[in-house]
Order: structure tokens, then sequence, then C-alpha cells
């Protein structure tokens, strides 16, 4: 039975959640991918304002497709999460409290999540048509420039993912793999 | 001397371009109902079927089935007895390469060079291999490449003596190194032999083999389905998030090698392998 919650992610909602929680979000998230986290952590370094607020904040690693006319948005499935590790613990330690991406993280985004309280979640990678369903709105809000990289406000309905990482550290790619591994 | 017209050319390659990205072959949709049965993972298992709900939206609403609408990579076999009147064939499949991603409303992913990252806008250069063979046809397949697989890909060169298990421990171990990057299922494509760069063109062109087809030489069936059982034990599962059905196929192609020589190459595609062809 997947967990509904709602975004900005609070305290209490993210000490709820375990790796293999099925998950519906609803509210707003942030996409940001590649170039715009060197952006956004430039910026934080800098001691500028971000175009939003991070604190409870999910990023949403994608890339989408153009929207067709009369749609918010084209497909927007997520895009591989590890380009993103070099960027995420300044993100996490300044107050960003979800992730959503596909495939393995590495150490300091996992010590990052368990100390500052953070999630990570895996949205499936390809099923970009069907995920977009769930996106309601969508507004580039910085970084316009950057094209299918550019950071976008999006309102999401039941968007679905699953907990990969949670706070107590856990991990569903470690436990998840060993237990159908043969051999 | 057959001739076909350049705007021809051109509008079937954009075709081409958007039913590759929005309609899967229906090899795959099979495939994913089979895997479906294998799996054993409740995960596992809803996975599969955001994959099949997914193409299916897909296709009814002509959407592209991955945002990552990828490279195009073009394979081209041209008739000896072929000739593009009004332009050239490269300049053609350019121009339907960049009006098939606008057109199709398909994400522009190419930059024009690789350290200084400035989006071409139209989603070219295409990659493009031609193949000039006998007689009066044109044949044009557009392989949408998304970039998540293609990262967890590698050329290794080999020895003799490594031998047929330095291949398979080669490309099980690439698989294994990969996890959930590329989007298991995945399908995984294999090249032996040839030069560096010749191997890993055979394992892109692996690719486009149909899931479910037999290799015509039994040992590299035998191999092809070796390779799979242990891919499959390795327990990464759709997403990578733990299952059975770690990849849907594994393709072998093979060429002739120099003696001092065993180049390997794997090249990974996601659960989205797309690819269209058209005979003109």
């Amino acid at each position: 039975m997947a967990k509904r919650i709602t975004t900005p992610l609070t305290e209490e909602t993210v000490c709820k959640l375990v790796a293999g929680d099925t998950v519906l979000i609803s509210g707003t998230i942030y996409t940001g991918r590649d170039l715009a986290h060197k952006k956004l952590t430039d910026a934080l370094k800098a001691g500028e304002q971000l175009p939003f607020d991070l604190a409870g904040a999910v990023i949403y690693y994608v890339g989408p497709s153009p929207a067709k006319p009369g749609k918010p948005i084209g497909s927007a499935g997520p895009t591989t999460s590890y380009r993103m590790d070099v960027y995420s613990p300044l993100l996490i330690e300044h107050g960003l409290r979800g992730m959503i991406g596909k495939g393995n993280r590495t150490q300091p985004v996992l010590d990052a999540i368990v100390r500052y309280h953070a999630v990570y979640f895996a949205a499936v990678g390809g099923a970009a048509a069907l995920i977009s369903r769930s996106i309601k709105q969508a507004k580039v809000i910085a970084y316009p420039e950057l094209g299918p990289e550019s950071v976008q406000e999006l309102v999401v309905e039941d968007f679905p993912a699953v907990v990969v990482n949670d706070i107590y550290g856990a991990d569903l790619y470690e436990q998840g793999v060993a237990k159908y591994r043969k051999g | 001397m057959k001739e076909i017209a350049f705007e021809q050319v051109r509008d079937t390659v954009a075709k081409l371009c958007i039913d590759a990205n929005c309609v899967l072959g229906d090899d795959m949709v099979q495939a994913f109902r089979r895997a479906l049965n294998q799996e054993e993972s409740p995960t596992g298992k809803d996975i599969l079927n955001q994959c099949l709900a997914n193409q299916e939206i897909a296709r009814t609403e002509m959407m592209p089935i991955c945002q990552d609408t990828g490279w195009a990579v073009v394979w081209v076999e041209i008739g000896s007895g072929v000739r593009i009147a009004g332009g050239e064939l490269a300049d053609a499949i350019r121009e339907g390469v960049a009006k098939g991603y606008k057109e199709g409303y398909l994400r522009k992913s190419i930059v024009a060079d690789p350290l200084r990252r400035k989006n071409t806008g139209d989603n070219t250069p295409p990659i493009i291999y031609t193949d000039i063979v006998p007689g009066e046809r044109l044949k044009i397949t557009v392989q949408p490449k998304g970039g998540g697989s293609e990262n967890m890909s590698e050329v290794k060169m080999l020895s003799a003596a490594d031998g047929e298990e330095g291949i398979k421990r080669f490309v099980v171990d690439r698989v294994a190194r990969s996890k959930a990057n590329p989007c298991p299922p995945v399908i995984v494509g294999v090249g032996i032999g040839g030069t560096f760069e010749k191997c890993a063109m055979l394992a892109k062109h692996a690719l486009l083999r149909e899931i479910g087809s037999v290799h015509p030489d039994p040992f590299y069936a035998a191999m092809e389905n070796d390779i799979l059982e242990r891919v499959n034990n390795l327990g990464i599962g759709p997403q990578g998030l733990g299952g059975r059905v770690t990849a849907l196929a594994v393709f072998i192609e093979a060429f002739p090698c120099h003696i001092a020589t065993m180049p390997c190459a794997v090249n990974i595609n996601c659960h989205a392998a797309r690819h269209k062809s058209v005979v003109l």
C-alpha cells in the first residue's frame, strides 16, 4: 500500500519513510540536473539567493521533453542520479530534504541523508509518459538558457516513487539485490 | 539507376525519429510480458507493469516513451544503384533528424562540444553509419540511444588467451557494475573482434536484433544464453531494486580478428530499446 506524502517534506514525514516504501508524492517539486546543480551550489557558496526555498524541498532529476500544445509538460522520467552526487551534500546541508532520480548514490550523499534527515526516492527510469500524467503544472523559474536542464517548478499529484535511502541508513539497492542474487 | 528525392529521405528520417521514440516494438512489449511471469520481486513486478502502462500511453498519445529521446543513430544501407536527387544523403538525414525532433516534441540532447556543452538546439548532428550494398534499395534505420545506458558501456582489448570465458566475465562484470543506472531490464549488445572501434559499432548494431531471435551460429547462441543466465543471477532486477530479470536479451555480433587482438565491446540499452526501419 503506497504512502501518500506532501511537500515540502517535514522532519516528521521523513522519519516515517523506510527503504522499500512505495510513495505517492503531491505538492510542489523542483526540476534540476547537472548544470542546474552546478549553478545552485555556486550560488550557495557565493551567498546568493536561490531561485526557490531549499527548506524541505524536493528536487527531481529530470530533463523533460518539450510539452505539446495544451499539455503542462512532455515526457518526464528520472535521469541517472550519480552525476549530481558531487553537488547534493551541500544542498542537503542547506535544507534539501528529498531527491527523486534513479540509480545508486555515493557515500557522501548517503552520509548527508542520514546526518541531515533527507530521503532519496527512485522513480521508474524510462516510464516518462506514465510519470508525466502526475505532473499538473510546470513553470521555468531559473536558468531558461539551459533548455531541458532549466529549473522548473512542478505541481504534482500522486507522483509514483520508491524510497531507496532513508534516514536510518538503509539502502534498497543493496537489500533488494542481495535478496535475489544467486551464486 | 534509381533516383530517390532528397525530400523523401528527409521526411522519412523525420517520421522514423518520431515513430521510434513513441512506439516501442512488439518484440519489446512481448519481452516485458514474459519478464512479468518470470519476476518474483513484488517491486520488480510493479516496475514491469509501469513499463507496460508507459509504452501504451506513449503509443496512444504519441509522446516519447522516455524523456531522453537520445542520440539519433542512423544506419543506412544504400544500393550502389541508388542516387539521391536534389542533395546529399548525409544532409537529408541531418535535416530529417532536426525536423523529426522539432515536430515530434522530442528532447534535444546534443551539445556542440563535449567540454563547452552548448546545446545545438535541434538534436543534430546524427551519427550516421553508411553501408554501400548491391542493388537499388535504400534502407534507413533510426535508433535513438539514451545517455544513461550509453554511459554504462565499455570497450576492452582482451587477448586471445582470455578466450570465451574472458569475454563472458567482462560482459557480466560490466552489467554488474552498471547496477540500476542503465534502467534495467536491459538489452546487452556485445561486439567481439574487428578493431578497437569496429567492435563498439558491432555492439551497437547488435542492439537492433529482435528480442527472442536466436543467433544463427549455435556457438554464439549458446554463449548469449549463458551470459543472459549469469546476468540474471546477479539479482539486480528491474530498475536495480532487486529481482530475477536484469536483462531481457544478450545479442552478440562477431567479426574477423587480428592475430594479436581480441577486442570486446559492451553497449547497454535501457528497457526503452527503440529503433525503426524503412526501405525506400
